[in-house]
């Protein structure tokens, strides 16, 4: 049969960045900003991260906190999308955030409260400009590509300094229409926006090759138009490299881009759930071989930057950290009840004057 | 002065609001060259540019989301949805994100959003282009509902809703986009929201009704009055919060009453307005509160368009209902 001809329109290629592979060796350079100091402190704050997780998962199993659910095993894309935003960008969270939002000066006591069900956890006191958790999937990253578009439009016509969104979802959050829309529109409108998807192989129970045919999710964004790249999600020195140059070309006015980051979830969807009902316990077993604190850490021992004494030093002074925290969410007070009423319009409509009333009355 | 129709007032507003705040914008589908597919937007990207008034990619989820973002950061956007059939995939962020962010962020953010839409019967379009799904959005809090019914009203109640600090749905009664023509002085001066207004003042029988029905609720007014049945017009304009309070000083009067709207009935607005005088004004009346509304059926294609919505016969009947109660003993 004959075969007609055609020619080659356009062709890509995805790239994985990696520094640290799974033994904890250098694959190339580091990147510039890989100075002890800030590979220290890279450590000390993916290892707060799941000093957290690792406690409001004890709490919520005690009944002192709502569902929660864990960054385990996911600490390196949190703490490494954090870290790579300037104080002013504007980060537009999911809800597995912990890392992310510890990065960005969210305090923990807030985290506890936002999951011990109390809204003022929202109002990030460090994080003014930062978008609230978000629940519902993907829409975030609509909310980031308006954020977006408003740094920009203020750049543009108010001369403001050049800022930056960046958001983040899960790989289940891919399927949706959102992550599609907002690629669109970013890439057509050429914000600066910068998507990162924490491909942790799970959506709850359903597996990554289950969410989708695509051999990458990094992929995906060649079609809206904008460079896709993959990164080992338990290097967070990959992931930070990743998004700190992703940032930079946004903050250049060089448009949007996907980054997608790969991991493992070594943990429930969250306290709700039982991953035991779905992963296959010799792939959980060979994921942790991967974990993120653990490549660094192995890293830092080995390049003579990290002791027994330092991680001793650093557990206590973690501990404090929490405690503090904790005591300060133990103490804090109920909201009043008219609360409900008070942040749901500027001024409270005087239809809901009497609603209102006999609330307070109770 | 020219007379304006009410499409050209929301135009008149528009380029006020684009011309006196700089943080306004104002995007949606085909609203830029083309200005609107009823020419809403017409002349405002020549007039203002294509960076505070932009065509958008196809998707009214997008179109939904992307508006939160923008108001979060201290812009003011007004966001056309091509007409109100297609609203529903932006739904998920106009319920679950714009009319929550204030209070989920305790008054961090907040999301001064104006989504427009052209919404109801009446003029011969194709399916889904005629519904009047209202209550779905009064039903939401955190929202504010308003929907015009003249160009003056059209002109004030817009501004308004863009200079709310809180999101606004709001509604144009597209069959009377060009009905009537008035004198609306462009004067930026906004109209109350939360405020009912009263179209024809009558002693009789207190007649509700909003957008596109109040043009055959005065229309039954006025033969009411050849009979010399003295008919109050109310049109609440903001659905949601109702101003139940302007309508119970009516009843005072009018001891009766008859909600119009060509919504389907069931969870319709009228049944909120009904329980509300219930609850407030029970004693008040003389009979049981009428609704004449659309039927709950689905909105049939434009040959039966006119079957569906209300007329004035219908309106007129059930006045006459209100006043012979109880059955055949006129008091």
């Amino acid at each position: 049969m004959h075969k007609p001809r055609m020619h080659l329109l356009a062709s890509f290629d995805i790239a994985r960045l990696q520094y640290l592979d799974e033994q904890a060796r250098p694959t190339q350079e580091l990147p510039d900003f890989a100075t002890p100091d800030t590979l220290q402190a890279l450590y000390r704050q993916m290892a707060l991260a799941r000093l957290v997780d690792d406690r409001a998962v004890k709490l919520q199993r005690t009944g002192q906190l709502g569902t929660y659910p864990s960054s385990l095993g996911q600490e390196a894309i949190g703490v490494g999308v954090g870290g790579a935003l300037e104080k002013d960008d504007v980060y537009c969270p999911y809800y597995r955030e912990t890392g992310a939002l510890l990065e960005r000066g969210v305090e923990i006591e807030e985290i506890l409260a936002i999951w011990g069900g109390d809204e003022r956890g929202q109002d990030f006191q460090h994080a003014p400009h930062d978008l609230p958790l978000c629940i519902p999937i993907a829409t975030q990253l609509l909310h980031a590509a308006g954020v977006a578009f408003a740094l920009k439009y203020k750049r543009e016509q108010f001369d403001e300094p050049p800022r930056v969104a960046v958001t983040c979802a899960g790989d289940g959050a891919t399927s949706r229409g959102d992550f599609f829309e907002a690629m669109n529109l970013a890439a057509v409108w050429r914000l600066p926006v910068v998507f990162v998807v924490n491909n942790n192989q799970w959506a709850i129970s359903v597996p990554r090759a289950a969410q989708t045919a695509s051999k990458t999710i990094a992929q995906k964004a060649i079609a809206a138009g904008m460079p896709g790249l993959q990164v080992d999600g338990n290097d967070v020195i990959a992931v930070r490299a990743a998004v700190a140059d992703a940032v930079a070309r946004a903050r250049n006015g060089e448009g949007p881009a996907l980054i997608e980051a790969t991991c493992y979830r070594l943990c429930d969807h969250t306290t709700a759930d039982d991953a035991g009902r779905y992963q296959p316990k010799e792939e959980v077993r060979a994921a942790w071989q991967c974990e993120p604190l653990a490549r660094l850490g192995n890293y830092l021992r080995g390049a003579g930057l990290w002791s027994d004494e330092q991680e001793e030093e650093l557990q206590r002074e973690l501990a404090e950290v929490l405690e503090l925290a904790l005591q300060g969410f133990a103490e804090r007070p109920a909201d009043m009840n008219t609360a409900m009423f008070d942040h749901l319009y500027a001024r409270l409509p005087e239809a809901l004057l009497e609603q209102y009333d006999q609330l307070a009355g109770q | 002065m020219a007379e304006i129709t009410l499409v050209e007032a929301v135009t008149q507003a528009l380029a006020h609001e684009l011309q006196a705040d700089p943080t306004v914008l104002v995007y949606g589908q085909d609203i830029g060259v083309n200005g609107g597919v009823f020419r809403a937007t017409d002349g405002l990207q020549q007039r203002f540019g294509a960076k505070r008034v932009l065509d958008t990619p196809l998707a009214e989820n997008m179109i939904g989301g992307i508006a939160v973002g923008m108001a979060a950061m201290g812009l003011r956007p007004v966001a056309e949805f091509q007409f109100m059939g297609f609203i529903y995939p932006g739904l998920d962020h106009i319920l679950s994100h714009a009319a929550r962010f204030r209070n989920r962020t305790r008054g961090r953010l907040s999301c001064p959003i104006v989504y427009r839409a052209p919404y109801g019967g009446g003029i011969h379009a194709p399916e889904h282009h005629s519904e009047s799904t209202e209550a779905m959005f009064a039903h939401i809090p955190g929202l504010r509902v308003v929907v015009p019914s003249s160009p003056a009203r059209a002109y004030g109640l817009l501004l308004a809703a863009i200079r709310d600090p809180d999101p606004v749905v709001f509604l144009e009664p597209k069959r009377i986009y060009r009905a009537v023509r008035q004198e609306v002085p462009d004067s930026g001066e906004a109209l109350p929201l939360d405020r009912c207004f009263i179209l024809r003042e009558g002693t009789d029988v207190t007649l509700i009704a909003w957008g596109a029905s109040l043009k055959e609720t005065l229309q039954a007014a006025d033969k009411l009055a050849e009979e010399g049945i003295e008919a109050e017009v109310i049109d609440p304009a903001t659905l949601k919060p109702l101003d139940i309070h302007a309508i119970i000083d009516s009843l005072e009067k009018t001891h009766r009453c008859v909600v119009v709207h060509e919504a389907a009935r069931f969870c319709g607005l009228g049944a909120e307005v009904v329980a509300q005088i219930n609850d407030y004004a029970f004693d008040l009346l003389e009979a049981p509160v009428q609704r004449v509304t659309g039927y709950d059926t689905v909105m049939p294609y434009y040959r039966l368009e006119n079957s569906y919505l209300p007329g004035v016969g219908q309106i007129v009947s059930a006045v006459q209902e209100t006043l012979d109660y109880p059955a055949g003993d006129r008091r």
